[in-house]
């Protein structure tokens, strides 16, 4: 490798550490996106065009054709994506960096002169690849609906676990054995894809973004290996990098639903058919309409909005934005109280907010609202459900039961808009629903609000 | 077992780098606030998608009638790109609606 390719992949990888860095924080986050698709760019240019090798043209020609229809492809759908379907697209860009690196694995076994710890990268590159393109193809599935049900396989845990021996098994009598057939390579690929499809499928809903962020982390591990095998160190810092960081992320996410990274993976979490207590009476509801909720908005002194899923869905979080906005010219503090996994993703949530001009600063998170709700008049819950569930406080035979939920009992009152009443993502009987303090707003998130802006507006 | 000894002793340098950048990772992640774990998500899967550099050496190293290696590559640079342009591009579009109106 040339001296002037080495410092360029220097560079990138120096861009690739300090664009994370300033990733995590609001203010510097912008620029460092910036700074790491920099660093990209250059790594990508540096290998196209610095190398001793005897390219034929063609070759450049068809790697040019690739760039421009990934690039024209790829800019297209980070355009035309609506917000609220940010979870899976990340799932399925993540997919496509794991075919990846499968597929050059599949090309370097093709050239293997039988060295065993080169078959070794190739046929881990090829697994992990593989696991994860098929695994994000579930988990993109699972998000947009397309995969509606949770396909129960019969001990899935055992019967997964004794899959992934399998492979482990097959992959060291070829590495061992110095087997270079090609049949057995497309085997391996084919039982690291079913093994992806095994692990995704029986993982409930609600703990999708989990799921994905674990993919993205093994990714990571695919390029880094793939990095090894090509010994090229931007792969392998950036690979390394982004599967260190990956499963940092998944914990934080696991901490955020009170649920170990295990039960996430082995647990049934949203795959039960029958809940404990679902079928208990708890009383009855009280039902609202948007008039009297206007007013009982109009005349409170603080009042904090609860926005969930159910709100993006319906695509009201510009309504809810101009509601904060009229409800604050009358004098009234509003803010947000944001669950660390409101929406379908950590920080999905503020991002659709943010989309509709609602300013960073009113968005409070978990820790910081919970000791205000008893100071709190009004509490607007739009779309939300699990999240403000009391039995996660107090019913200890609940699967949400320790997750960590907004306190959002101890305020004066409590306005809850909702379509139905539909279980929420974890098909449990919410009972903050039947409690005396709270009224019932039904109908779309966005019908409902903004009937209601138009009655705060006439007041 | 030699073997692998053998591999730990001239990629020693690698290891080093390796275990060095898993920490680098976890130290660079800490803390995050919620706010920002989606967009950082979506930011560090755009940077697996380093990948593409792999596919583009394959195909540079590929014979130019060697039809197997040309066509997966030609592949894989399509996915990997796909991975890194949209990855940075959706990125960037969720920050920049992380703004504090004045």
């Amino acid at each position: 490798m040339s001296i002037s390719l080495s410092l360029i992949y220097l560079v990138s990888t120096i861009a690739f550490i300090i664009g994370l860095k300033k990733l995590g924080h609001p203010a510097t986050a912008k620029n460092g996106n910036l700074i790491a698709a920099s660093g990209m760019g250059l790594a990508i240019a540096g290998t196209i065009f610095i190398h001793d090798l005897r390219v034929p043209t063609t070759i450049y020609i068809l790697i040019g054709l690739a760039i421009l229809i990934g690039s024209v492809i790829g800019g297209w759908m980070a355009i035309k994506v609506k917000m609220t379907k940010m979870p899976e697209l990340v799932s399925l860009f993540n997919g496509f960096g794991g075919a990846s690196a499968a597929l050059i694995g599949l090309v370097e076994f093709s050239k293997d002169g039988g060295d065993k710890m080169i078959t070794t990268t190739i046929v881990s590159g090829i697994i992990i690849g593989a696991i994860t393109f098929s695994g994000s193809m579930i988990a993109w599935g699972k998000l947009n609906g397309s995969i509606k049900s949770v396909i129960k396989i019969p001990y899935h845990n055992s019967v997964n676990n004794l899959f992934l021996a399998g492979i482990v098994a097959f992959a060291f009598f070829m590495v061992t054995a110095g087997a270079s057939n090609e049949v057995l390579v497309f085997a391996l690929l084919a039982a690291g894809l079913i093994y992806g499809i095994l692990f995704v499928l029986p993982i409930g809903g609600a703990d999708m973004p989990v799921v994905i962020s674990l993919l993205n982390s093994l990714t990571g591990i695919a390029a880094a290996i793939t990095g090894v095998l090509l010994s090229n160190m931007v792969m392998l810092i950036g690979g390394i990098l982004v599967g260190s960081a990956g499963i940092i992320l998944t914990i934080a996410m696991c901490k955020g639903m009170n649920r170990t990274l295990a039960a996430v993976i082995f647990g049934t979490f949203g795959a039960t058919d029958s809940v404990p207590g679902a079928n208990k009476t708890l009383g009855t509801i009280k039902k609202t309409n948007p008039s009297d909720s206007a007013i009982m908005l109009n005349y409170a002194t603080n009042v904090i909005i609860v926005p969930g899923y159910g709100l993006a869905v319906a695509q009201a979080q510009h309504v809810i934005h101009e509601l904060e906005e009229l409800l604050t010219k009358k004098g009234v503090n509003v803010t947000y109280a944001i669950h660390p996994v409101a929406g379908r993703m950590p920080g999905h949530m503020n991002v659709l907010l943010a989309e509709s001009n609602v300013d960073y600063s009113l968005l409070l998170e978990m820790d910081d609202i919970n000791p205000q709700f008893k100071n709190t008049d009004v509490v607007l819950v739009v779309g939300a459900n699990d999240v403000v569930n009391p039995a996660a406080h107090n019913d200890p035979s609940s699967p949400i039961y320790g997750m960590p939920i907004l306190d959002v009992e101890n305020a004066k009152h409590i306005i809850v808009n909702k379509r139905t009443m539909n279980a929420g993502y974890a098909g449990i009987e919410n009972e903050l629903f039947y409690n005396d303090k709270t009224v019932m707003l039904f109908g779309d998130a966005k019908a409902a609000l903004t009937k209601l802006v138009s009655e705060l507006k006439n007041m | 077992m030699n073997g692998l000894l053998e591999f730990i002793g001239t990629n020693i340098e690698m290891i080093y780098i390796l275990i060095l950048a898993v920490f680098l990772g976890v130290e660079v992640i800490k803390h995050i606030p919620a706010v920002l774990h989606t967009p950082l998500m979506s930011g560090a899967n755009a940077l697996s998608g380093v990948v593409v550099v792999g596919a583009i050496l394959v195909m540079l190293n590929a014979d130019p009638d060697n039809y197997f290696a040309l066509t997966l590559g030609f592949i894989a640079v399509v996915l990997g790109i796909l991975n890194v342009v949209g990855g940075f591009a959706v990125t960037g579009r969720m920050l920049k609606m992380f703004k504090k109106k004045s």
